[in-house]
């Protein structure tokens, strides 16, 4: 059983090393860190807190957009693709299970957004302390980054797990993944602001709002991660978030972890009922 | 019927208002090879669906070599190529073979030596994406054959293949069924089954209309044998009229003969000596066959 999960991780390994996919997502996340790392936390000098950590919130604030838009995109194509090109037909008459092919997919492309993370991020946790201008102090901050990314990454791998099972044609699955992170990622925050600043005090701010938080793993991942850096009070721009909450900021991880079991176990279920 | 390797008994599968397959029933020994015919939509490709496990069938009951279709038992023993198969194509041959050898639960190394056999070892390398529709068509047949399959299904394994691929596609599929291995291909291009398979299944409309040695449908078909004669100039009128009839066409007299009256018709041809120039005498193809067969249900229907 194992070798044949490992069979369908490695394949999708090699296919993301071929088609440059791996290089591309790493490239992007390299980029976009190094960028913030040295532009964004120039002013944060005075601050008195190590840089590492400043640039550990500004790195959770950008895996909130790019992390779900990379997992979406490998995953949208895994069962859909396969169907369109027949190869599903042909691995699934092979004597593999489609709980394996999907556990195969799920983590080879794991692998693949957790190199992705490792060596973007990493190279900017590499240039700081080279620099001197970041301790390694701040190094645990820079794991449970990468940790929770890549755990945000699943999350979003499942729904796009899902998208492709539900639909036939690549392109509708493509369409459907940008949608859900349109939506997830961008406009669910958006809606939650405008209602908060609709009115400030009134019970959705207090009682529904937080769990409102807790429920989009996006926005879970990102209180987690502010709340836990010490130094949220001055570089989140959630300031103090963690103390007005009603709940303990490790719910937001336990949240994440959920979703994401959920949302996975809905594609193996998903994936029986396909006709390939 | 206890050694047979495949066994389909009434099935029937039904696709909202359509029959897609109707009461089918046929059993295949091992080391047959057998050639599943009918248009497109005939029902082909969901009867070997069924038989893989992918789609259920309404009713019957089929046992690939004694175990339910789908099962892990006859998953292990069956090769399925299916129609038009897109590999990777940043992948190479190789890694292709591998990739099917390692899900089979075979060593790739055991299953390379059949990149040789098909024809692929110069090319293992190379990315699929640069391969041609007929090196795309052996390396999914190398695959198939990986870890020795007792039941081969193929679903046209030929279309689109120029003549020589198509010759090296049944090679392969001869050496198969010489170890031992049912065969059970789709086709449509008929004319090329010829002396390649040992019986022929038609399907029509999702019904089975003909299930026997190529020898015996043409015998069943009771198809007529067409003779054209060609005469000397200005003779038409005197051959049709010796031979009895006929459709005048030009120099050419032409009439249709059952098998039985072939050598009386030729003796008769012969017996005008100098009045006939040349004569064709066209067999009934595997294509009449089949358009006779497929005629009849739609008759009934």
């Amino acid at each position: 059983m194992l070798s044949r999960i490992w069979t369908i991780a490695a394949q999708e390994i090699r296919i993301g090393i071929r088609n440059r996919w791996i290089l591309l997502a790493t490239l992007i996340l390299a980029v976009f860190s190094l960028a913030l790392a040295l532009l964004g936390s120039a002013p944060a000098g005075t601050l008195g807190v190590d840089r590492l950590t400043i640039t550990v919130a500004s790195l959770a604030s950008l895996s909130v957009y790019l992390v779900p838009l990379i997992a979406l995109l490998l995953a949208f194509d895994a069962i859909c693709g396969e169907i369109d090109r027949g190869t599903l037909l042909m691995t699934l008459s092979c004597p593999i299970s489609r709980t394996e092919f999907l556990a195969g997919k799920a983590l080879g492309h794991t692998l693949v957004l957790t190199f992705a993370l490792v060596i973007g991020y990493g190279l900017t946790a590499a240039l700081l302390v080279t620099l001197g201008a970041g301790s390694v102090a701040g190094l645990p901050d820079f794991v449970r980054l990468i940790a929770t990314s890549v755990l945000l990454g699943v999350s979003f791998l499942a729904i796009g797990y899902v998208l492709s099972a539900l639909t036939r044609q690549p392109g509708t699955a493509a369409a459907a993944a940008i949608a859900v992170w349109l939506i997830m990622v961008v406009l669910y925050d958006l809606a939650l602001l405008g209602a908060l600043v609709a009115n400030p005090s009134g019970t959705f701010a207090s009682d529904l709002f937080p769990y409102a938080v807790l429920l989009n793993p996006a926005d879970a991942f990102r209180l987690f991660n502010l709340a836990a850096l010490g130094a949220s009070e001055l570089v989140g721009g959630m300031a103090g978030v963690s103390d007005s909450l009603p709940f303990d900021p490790a719910f937001a991880l336990v949240s994440l972890t959920v979703f994401a079991a959920l949302a996975l176990s809905l594609s193996a279920l998903l994936i029986r009922r396909i006709t390939p | 019927m206890t050694n047979s390797n495949l066994s389909v008994q009434s099935v029937s599968k039904r696709f909202s208002a359509q029959k897609a397959v109707d009461d089918v029933s046929f059993s295949l020994e091992p080391g047959e090879r057998v050639a599943l015919l009918g248009h497109n939509g005939a029902g082909k490709t969901t009867l070997f669906k069924i038989i893989l496990g992918f789609l259920k069938r309404d009713g019957g009951a089929i046992s690939v070599l004694g175990a339910a279709p789908g099962s892990s038992p006859a998953r292990n023993a069956t090769a399925y190529l299916p129609e038009a198969v897109a590999f990777p194509p940043s992948l190479t041959g190789k890694e292709v073979l591998s990739f099917y050898a390692r899900l089979k639960g075979q060593k790739p190394a055991k299953a390379l030596p059949l990149l040789d056999k098909v024809g692929l070892s110069e090319a293992a390398g190379r990315r699929v994406g640069t391969y041609s529709k007929g090196m795309r068509q052996r390396l999914g047949l190398a695959q198939a054959l990986v870890g020795r399959p007792r039941l081969v299904l193929l679903d046209e394994p030929t279309t689109g293949l120029d003549p020589i691929s198509r010759q090296t596609v049944y090679e392969l599929i001869g050496e198969i069924a010489d170890q031992g291995a049912t065969v059970l291909l789709s086709s449509h291009a008929l004319t090329e089954l010829e002396a390649r398979t040992d019986r022929i299944l038609i399907m029509s409309k999702g019904r089975l209309v003909a299930d026997d040695a190529l020898s015996s449908l043409r015998e069943q078909a009771g198809l007529p044998i067409r003779m054209k004669i060609r005469t000397r100039p200005g003779a038409v009128q005197e051959v049709a009229a010796q031979l009895g009839g006929g459709r005048m066409n030009g120099r050419s007299v032409e009439f249709d003969c059952g098998l039985d009256d072939k050598i009386k018709a030729l003796t008769a041809i012969s017996a005008l000596g100098s009045l006939v120039e040349d004569v064709d005498v066209h067999a009934p193809s595997l294509d009449d066959v089949y358009r006779h067969f497929s005629k009849t249900v739609q008759k009934e229907a």
